[in-house]
């Protein structure tokens, strides 16, 4: 097997994935109205509440917009990384889940073609949503705009590596309330994508450390300090960390050996 | 002297011994049977018989645990990718994207296969002509009846020129008249183009003569053979089903 045979499924999986987004524009509005709501309604009522102090990667005062977009950012990655589970599991109903894995390139290698494919598409999203907080007046250095890049596809594939594992979980369509209740919502709001670290802290120590350990924090401070063309060690650390884990899970999900599909329901084996 | 080297050629799909349980209970024990190249065969059981089960185990969506599953003598746990590239698949469910064209669904296909564009679209203009429908490659799967998102299915399970075509009960949901189009069309691959099909189905009138049949019951192979083997003393394959079903209780 070459990389040119390589290099012609990744391109398969990654036009196919582009042109359902293009067919779906339901799911790109949905995708795209969520964070402007919480930008326009939650962050302008929000802002009057929560003080923010000058903190890194800022070098003045912000407005709460400006501080909560990079959390909406991640928040587009999440929702997108979960629902890439709900069309795996939709795909596996649909049996086309079954087409990609007939293909005779090695697993692990579709799915992370799937992954991929999957973050092209919530990184569209992202900048679409980027350019219209700009009128909003969230206006990073220009650069930001590049440099944050490197950052969407890190914390997109580590977020889109948590999907693929849940969806190995999953057995039907209606569970993904349950993926939206203890995961989505729990990710999304013990992390500093809402309000910074500090603040957590003085409200609740043990929240903030639940915080600190949460991957999603991580990925919206990557994303941030990206943005403000800064570099964060830490988060790109935490967030590589995270992706490794959740990837290699995936893989061994999905394992023609190990998998939950060789078992479906059967007590599970050695090895 | 080519007839008696064909004749002892590797058959192009061999399943030996092949078992598989989901925790205590055993889904398939010790099935074995062969496919040469050219002939339809089918297999035939009820449902529960373990024929998704055998499907899934020869797609390797999940690895058996004892037995062997070669195609063209590549071991499927061993050598999966050559193994794999000589198969093509038409599972149950509909598989084709509705939103997508017909094309489009070639082109992901035939990428997933590792394909150079060029050879896609030039395959899929003769795999659209052979089942009549290259005036509606642009068109988006939505628009296509159930008979004709069948076609393309099997067309589409062609584009990578496999030896051997599996179909998982492809007729399912069809009318008397589609079933009858798609039974016919792929026996005309079957003697036009040398393939080997494996065709699951519990239906015994799609069982042609001259055909193979395998005949699957709780996870065991009954007989296996051409359809006048396995019918002899029996009358019909009904009849002959009925009778190895019925004390097949062993």
């Amino acid at each position: 097997m070459s990389a040119l045979l390589y290099g012609r499924c990744l391109r398969s999986v990654v036009v196919r994935e582009g042109l359902r987004f293009v067919h779906q524009r339901e799911r790109f509005f949905a995708a795209l109205v969520r964070p402007l709501v919480w930008l326009a309604l939650f962050a302008v009522g929000f802002r009057a509440v929560l003080g923010l102090s000058i903190i890194p990667p800022y070098e003045t005062y912000i407005l709460y917009e400006e501080y909560v977009v990079p959390g909406l950012v991640g928040m587009i990655q999440l929702f997108n990384g979960m629902q890439s589970s709900l069309s795996m599991v939709y795909d596996r109903e649909m049996g086309s889940m079954k087409t990609l894995l007939v293909s005779p390139l090695p697993r692990w290698y579709l799915l992370v073609c799937k992954l991929l494919a999957g973050v092209m598409v919530s990184i569209v999203q992202v900048y679409v949503f980027i350019a219209v907080a700009w009128f909003w007046e969230v206006q990073p250095p220009p650069l930001g705009y590049l440099a944050v890049f490197p950052a969407l596809l890190a914390s997109g594939l580590m977020l889109g590596a948590l999907g693929l594992l849940l969806s190995s979980f999953i057995k039907q369509l209606e569970n993904f309330a349950g993926v939206m209740n203890f995961v989505i919502f729990p990710m999304f709001f013990a992390s500093s994508a809402l309000y910074p670290l500090w603040r957590i802290r003085e409200g609740s120590p043990g929240l903030a450390w639940v915080a600190e350990l949460n991957p999603f924090t991580h990925a919206v401070e990557l994303i941030r300090f990206a943005l403000y063309l800064r570099f964060d060690a830490t988060a790109l650390l935490a967030v590589l960390a995270a992706l490794v884990v959740f990837l290699g899970g995936a893989i061994a999900a999905y394992d023609p050996g190990r998998g939950f599909w060789a078992r479906r329901g059967g007590p599970a084996e050695q090895g | 002297m080519a007839q008696s080297a064909s004749v002892v050629a590797e058959p192009v799909l061999a399943v030996e011994g092949l078992s598989h349980r989901f925790g205590e209970r055993t889904a398939l024990d010790g099935v074995s049977f062969a496919i040469p190249a050219g002939r339809f065969t089918a297999l035939l059981g009820l449902n529960g018989a373990g024929k998704t089960t055998l499907f899934s185990l020869v797609t390797r969506l999940y690895n058996h645990r004892a037995g062997a599953i070669r195609v063209f003598g590549f071991d499927m746990l061993r050598q999966p990718t050559q193994a794999l590239a000589r198969i093509g698949v038409v599972f149950q469910q509909p598989t084709l994207d509705p939103d997508l064209t017909v094309l489009q669904n070639l082109r992901y296909h035939g990428g997933l296969h590792g394909l150079a564009r060029s050879v896609i679209e030039e395959r899929a203009r003769e795999e659209l002509a052979r089942i009549g429908l290259s005036d509606r490659a642009g068109e988006r799967v939505r628009t296509l009846s159930g008979g004709q998102r069948r076609r393309v299915e099997i067309a589409r399970a062609l584009l990578h020129r496999p030896s051997l075509l599996l179909l998982d009960e492809p007729t399912v949901g069809l009318d008397i008249d589609l079933r009858r189009q798609v039974l016919e069309h792929v026996h005309d691959l079957c003697r036009a183009q040398g393939l080997a099909v494996l065709w699951a189905t519990h239906l015994i009138d799609e069982v042609l003569p001259g055909d193979g049949v395998v005949v699957l019951h709780r996870g065991r192979v009954l007989a296996s053979g051409l359809v006048e083997e396995v019918c002899a003393g029996s009358g019909t394959l009904g009849e002959a089903f009925a009778r190895l079903t019925g004390g097949g209780t062993r």
